[in-house]
């Protein structure tokens, strides 16, 4: 067993009276790559938003349990939520470049935003950043164009440019590549293999080759509950659970 | 059924037929009410041209009131007064009205926020003689004299709610997922709020703000109880001070000819204000 990075512990969480993630337990290894699949509605972007405490900025929204991030529970009322999204980056389903900032300025905002404003660092930080997400050479001559001018796929690695730019020790993505067309999705599939080495991906996908593909480990949720999680390669040829079987050979969901 | 296709067929004609004509009587009275909008507008502006443009010169700038009778003289008091107040009632205005907006946006949940925006609400519908009478009775009267910044005051509660709802309103226009967005990045929620919410919707803002603006300058309701006029040229923040709609107001109820000439031309230099301040928002916002 290889130490833990990230481990949650019993977590709940729930919308109002609707509880949308039951009693979860699972651990994240450094340099790793877990895939959550699931139906619709089974409370994946639920999870990946407790990760991040990004979940209780829905009105009415709230967790209970335990997320230890190195070693420290991000869920005690002594921590504060900014330093811990620092910390723990996120990509979207939808591309979400920040309206009238510059590709520059969107990637940099951050850093810019947390009070960095030497030109040289920035302009360092944005190069390797753009590079890390294969967007450099598209992007290198129109650095001052707003953001939302770029293509949706572009869009998308421009906000996962944004969110590496922090450097942050995890990334989680919610469908990062749903929205997008072929020839971007295997280019956001290439930079996965890339991360992989200096971070922990955690990423939601409605594509089980996808997941087959680019993770280490999977976790397959059904309402709102962890049925089975582990090597990806064993989940996929054999589940333990009969409805992690029937859910990846399309009986369902 | 060839028979009762025949049927529908004659009765598709019939409701197209009558569509058509209901279609063009109304696109009729859309072009009639918007000609008679637009009509309004070139009247009321034609009139004013009409009659301000003969007695129009330099000296309307550059002079001050003369004494019944003798000629010319001009409104430089009553121009700087304005242009003192207005803009004071927007530096007060704008950044009370902008946090009031951004709370209701941003911060405002339950109870507080459901009074603040009624608030907001009844005191854009207060008639501006009323903001005038409320400032003469918390300003006024205490400090037992007219003054400029009495006036600034009344302006700028008049230009509050418009400003608070204006930013309230394009606020709510930004997705919350570009907020989210913000949040994720370990940017705290204020700075979230200044630099990529009201950053993003600045043009909006802007314009909103100079509509209010333009608003505010033609007020002369809420300055006679408050910076009441001055014939003298003062800017003195404590005295009477002079402007442009009262001193149009005054003139134009005079019994005197010159001063009901001075009136006009007053006028047209108000409306040409606010014609520029809009057209040159628009141009500059593009
Ligand atoms: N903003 C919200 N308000 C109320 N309920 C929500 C909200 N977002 C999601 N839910 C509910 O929570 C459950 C889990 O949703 P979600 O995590 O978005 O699922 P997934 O990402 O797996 O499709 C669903 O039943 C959904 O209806
Ligand atoms: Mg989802």
């Amino acid at each position: 067993m290889t130490e833990t990075l990230l481990s949650v512990q019993n977590l709940n969480a729930w919308f109002g009276m609707h509880q949308a993630l039951k009693n979860i337990q699972i651990e994240f290894s450094p340099q790793t790559v877990t895939a959550l699949i699931g139906p619709s509605g089974c409370g994946k972007s639920t999870f990946v938003r407790c990760l991040n405490r990004l979940h209780e900025e829905v009105p009415g929204a709230y967790a209970t349990g335990k997320v230890i991030l190195q070693g420290k529970n991000i869920y005690e009322s002594s921590v504060d939520p900014v330093l811990i999204r620092r910390k723990v980056g996120m990509v979207f389903q939808k591309p979400n470049p920040f309206p009238s900032l510059s590709v520059f300025d969107n990637v940099v905002a951050g850093l810019k935003l947390a009070g960095i404003r030497r030109k040289s660092i920035l302009m360092e930080v944005a190069e390797r950043s753009l590079k890390q997400a294969a967007l450099w050479e598209e992007v290198k001559n129109k650095l001052q164009q707003p953001g939302t001018s770029l293509s949706g796929g572009q869009q998308q690695r421009l906000c996962i440019a944004r969110a590496l730019a922090v450097e942050p020790p995890i990334l989680l993505m919610d469908e990062p590549t749903s929205a997008l067309d072929p020839i971007s999705t295997a280019k956001i599939e290439e930079l996965l293999a890339e991360l992989k080495k200096t971070m922990t991906v955690i990423m939601v996908t409605h594509n089980m080759q996808q997941a087959a593909r680019i993770s280490d480990k999977t976790a397959f949720f059904l309402l709102g509950e962890l049925v089975e999680f582990g090597q990806t390669s064993t989940l996929f040829t054999v589940p333990k659970e009969k409805k992690t079987e029937q859910y990846i050979t399309g009986k369902f969901g | 059924m060839t028979s009762l296709r025949r049927q529908i067929g004659d009765f598709t004609r019939l409701r197209y037929r009558r569509r058509k004509a209901l279609s063009g009587w109304m696109t009729f009275c859309l072009t009639v009410s918007a000609c008679a909008a637009a009509g309004g507008l070139l009247g009321v502006f034609g009139y004013v041209v009409w009659k301000a443009v003969p007695h129009f010169s330099v000296s309307f700038f550059t002079g001050l009131p003369q004494p019944v009778g003798e000629p010319g003289g001009g409104m430089l008091n009553a121009l700087l007064g304005s242009l003192f107040m207005v803009a004071l009632g927007t530096g007060i205005g704008v950044p009370w009205g902008m946090a009031a907006g951004v709370y209701l946006s941003e911060y405002g949940r339950g109870r507080l926020a459901v009074w603040v925006r009624f608030a907001a609400d009844m005191l854009s519908s207060v008639p501006s003689i009323v903001t005038g009478l409320f400032i003469y009775v918390l300003i006024v009267r205490p400090m037992h004299r007219f003054s400029g910044f009495a006036g600034a005051l009344a302006l700028s509660v008049i230009l509050i709610p418009i400003v608070a709802r204006n930013t309230e309103e394009l606020l709510k226009l930004v997705p919350q997922h570009i907020r989210e967005a913000g949040l994720a990045l370990g940017i705290p929620r204020w700075r979230v709020i200044l630099s990529i919410v009201l950053r993003g919707s600045r043009g909006g803002l802007t314009t909103g703000i100079i509509l209010g603006v333009a608003r505010i300058s033609g007020e002369t309701a809420p300055l006679l109880f408050t910076a009441l006029n001055n014939r003298l040229l003062s800017l003195k923040w404590d005295q009477p001070m002079a402007s442009l709609p009262v001193q149009i107001y005054t003139y134009a109820i005079s019994p005197f000819e010159d001063w009901n000439v001075q009136a006009w031309v007053g006028a047209f230099v108000l409306v040409l204000f606010v014609f520029l301040l809009n057209t040159v928002t628009r141009w500059v916002m593009k």
